[in-house]
């Protein structure tokens, strides 16, 4: 079955709850406005199961209600995995016997991002969801600069460790300072090293479309939810057996 | 609230000797250097205001004036006051060394510039004395706020003039201290902006301007609800010095100034982070502002449970350089947080027993407890109750100023609606259970003792270990939060320099004489 709709409690029964605020105070005007917004949003019927007014002059509704649309899970557009999934062991003879040298790693927060909670989850020996990060593979040499850094300073310390990939981890999205800045990275390396001896730019964040890949510039956009041995498995399958 | 924990008095001056010894080596290293951000932060006392039109302030150039001429080391204060006899006033003198104009010289008899710098330095300290006195007076006209904990809630538009706005709506909506996170990437800047701004990202750039508009439409806002609602700004960063003497000239009325945050987590100098931070503190001090340290950021970074001995660690070398810059206990906001793994079982166990240490450990410092972010996922209904466990244990631990956790943290900066959640969340939590802190009294012997001794315990082994080794090295090292920063690393390096024989700072002079 390829059709389907959202799911109360009754197979087909289409119904879904959403919540938001009009700058209105709250009266009877304001429920029907806020019955209008379900009603154009496509729920119908809608039941508004909540009003409440905050300050003067706006109020936040929770609505319940059925919804007409119809969702082709064939038509949908995702980034599957594209890579086996290896354990930290087979990740490192995978490297030991395909590189004969330690997979060089950088991974930074670019710009005026300070959020290194991203990066960290995924470099830090401690890692994430009970998952070490690359720090802790015997195979990998591992340089995470923190938080800050500037492109210049990055795509020289990439330069040095003679860098094997790139990872950037981008949190804060206003203004899409993460596209900008990503952005920013792929074209400072692309000037910077010839084709063959650039490292394969990663860039991550819980913000980041993974089908923006190519528009931005990197090889690999990791989004939220990513653990280290996914990056790591990655990596074997990107490097070392250069399908990049 | 004394004796929950049955904590061994002895241990526990065992465990402030030990900070003592591991800190002294760090203050006296304070105590005979210097760095830019103090001498610019001398200058704005002084009286130095405005920018060039680049938008580089004036004290900057001053201060880059005189170090290029004769170097960091004798301080600003005596080449500066030495020439302002030519200039007459300051800021003109600023502007004509910005030009070129001007050649600075260390005065062979410094009596007269020594007698005018202090004369300077007065004028601007008895402007942060009146702020003071004027903050004590409009809350005892308006008062306190009715219950503990206060209810300390962020705002962050990037706009000072849509901070404004949402920053009174929420003090009408229960907020007792409003903070303006700053934009990021501020910490790095090595000068403060100007003016009101309006361009910021993810926070709000803090300058002198900033701080007075927002302290002025809180003043407004106070009156209206007949409570004084609090202020709250970062020094922290390049230019510590100078946020604490800008916070202190405004009236803001708590500052987040963290000992070891700069250099952890943003990678400054060590050495230019502790002479900083030591400046900036006695301004505080003096300022009768409430510093907020930085404990939550080590257990985002580290396990919160493995790492729960380095908050404590960190928590009694916050306060042992707290006093020796002249805070007193009830200027010392610190911080501890809700970062447990929800999945670790007997999580909120855990978290009692350590915010109970902090509370046993420092009964007459206003705790500020902070919510759990590292684990809030998207998922904003499990969020929700997440911030509703970490109201409850505030309530139950007796906390002081708590921050008031948001559901949809790390997905959007709060929206309006996220934050009337989150105060519902706080109102029904210290309404039905505001006070249970009365009746909370941990079984004797039980798991949540047994922890909070464990943590003490492991606290005063790693304060042994770095005493023995220095905190600079510790640092290095990496003791604190997975990073390493060694001494002669980091941003902000080469604003630093070790007093000279004849170094002079009219303000360090007259507040410690104080």
């Amino acid at each position: 079955m390829t059709i389907v709709r959202p799911y109360g409690d009754t197979t087909g029964d289409g119904m879904v709850q959403l919540s938001f605020t009009l700058p209105i105070p709250y009266d009877k005007r304001a429920e029907g406005a806020a019955l209008q917004l379900a009603a154009k949003m496509g729920m119908d019927p809608a039941m508004l199961v909540h009003s409440r007014q905050m300050g003067d002059g706006f109020t936040f509704f929770v609505v319940y209600g059925r919804v007409r649309h119809l969702v082709d899970t064939e038509q949908v557009q995702v980034v599957e995995r594209d890579f086996p999934l290896l354990s930290a062991k087979e990740v490192n003879a995978a490297i030991k016997r395909g590189l004969r040298r330690r997979l060089s790693v950088v991974g930074a927060c670019i710009g005026t991002d300070a959020h290194t909670v991203g990066i960290d989850a995924i470099l830090n020996l401690k890692g994430i969801a009970g998952e070490k990060g690359l720090e802790s593979y015997r195979e990998m040499a591992v340089l995470n600069m923190g938080s800050q850094v500037s492109v210049p300073e990055l795509v020289e310390a990439a330069r040095e460790a003679r860098a094997d990939a790139v990872l950037v981890s981008q949190v804060v999205t206003q203004r899409d300072a993460h596209l900008h800045n990503t952005r920013a990275l792929s074209a400072a390396f692309r000037e910077a090293l010839p084709a063959g001896r650039r490292p394969l730019l990663i860039a991550g964040g819980p913000r980041f479309d993974e089908l923006m890949a190519g528009e931005l510039g990197v090889d690999r956009i990791f989004g939220r939810g990513t653990t280290p041995r996914e990056v790591a498995s990655y990596l074997v399958h990107a490097v070392v057996e250069g399908t990049r | 609230m004394a004796g929950k924990l049955d904590l061994d008095p002895r241990v526990v001056r065992k465990a402030r000797r030990l900070a003592a010894r591991a800190g002294q080596p760090v203050v006296d290293l304070a105590r005979s250097h210097t760095t830019v951000s103090v001498e610019r932060a001398v200058l704005r006392l002084a009286g130095v205001r405005g920018a060039d039109p680049d938008g580089i302030p004036w004290v900057n150039r001053l201060v880059d004036a005189v170090v290029a001429d004769v170097g960091l080391e004798h301080g600003v204060s005596l080449p500066v006051f030495d020439a302002l006899r030519d200039y007459g006033d300051i800021t003109v003198l600023a502007q004509k060394a910005a030009a070129g104009a001007v050649r600075f010289r260390v005065p062979s008899s410094s009596h007269a510039a020594r007698r005018t710098a202090v004369k300077f330095a007065r004028v601007g300290l008895a402007r942060v004395d009146r702020r003071r006195a004027e903050r004590d007076r409009l809350i005892k006209r308006w008062g306190d706020p009715s219950q503990r904990p206060w209810i300390y809630l962020i705002v962050a538009t990037g706009d000072i003039h849509e901070d404004i706005p949402q920053a009174q709506a929420a003090a009408r909506a229960g907020a007792d201290v409003i903070a303006v996170i700053r934009s990021t990437g501020q910490s790095l800047l090595d000068y403060v902006p100007e003016g009101a701004t309006r361009e910021g990202f993810a926070g709000t750039y803090a300058t002198q301007e900033n701080f007075r508009l927002m302290r002025a439409a809180l003043d407004e806002t106070s009156k209206e609800l007949g409570r004084y609602v609090r202020l709250t700004n970062y020094a922290s960063g390049l230019c510590m010095p100078e946020m604490a003497v800008m916070a202190g000239l405004e009236r803001l009325d708590m500052m987040l100034n963290d000992s070891m945050y700069g250099i952890l987590f943003r990678d400054i100098n060590p050495i230019r982070t502790f002479v900083d931070q030591r400046f900036s503190r006695q301004v505080h001090a003096r300022a009768g502002i409430i510093i907020n340290t930085g404990e939550d950021n080590y257990l985002t970074t580290a396990d919160p449970v493995e790492a729960a001995h380095t908050v404590t660690v960190s928590q009694l070398l916050n306060e042992f350089f707290a006093h020796e810059a002249g805070l007193a206990d009830p200027q010392l906001g610190i911080g501890h947080a809700f970062e447990i793994n929800p999945d670790v079982p007997e999580s909120f166990r855990l978290e009692l027993a350590h915010a109970l240490l902090a509370r046993e450990l420092f009964p007459d410092a206003p705790l500020k407890w902070m919510p759990p972010t590292k684990h809030m996922t998207g998922d904003v209904f499990r969020g929700n109750l997440l911030d509703g466990f970490f109201n409850l244990a505030g309530a139950m631990t007796g906390q002081s100023i708590l921050l008031v956790g948001m559901m949809t943290e790390a997905v959007v900066t709060p929206w309006l609606s996220d934050r009337d959640i989150a105060l519902q969340n706080v109102r029904y939590v210290l309404g039905a259970a505001g006070n249970l802190h009365e009746d909370f009294v941990p079984a004797r012997g039980g798991f949540i003792q047994r922890r909070a001794h464990q943590v003490l315990g492991e606290a005063i082994d790693l304060l042994d270990r770095i005493a023995d080794d220095t905190l600079l090295n510790a640092i290095a090292d990496g003791t604190f939060g997975i990073m390493r920063r060694p001494a002669d690393r980091g941003k902000g390096l080469d604003g630093v320099a070790a007093h000279a024989g004849d170094y002079f700072n009219p303000v360090t002079e007259l507040l410690e004489a104080s």
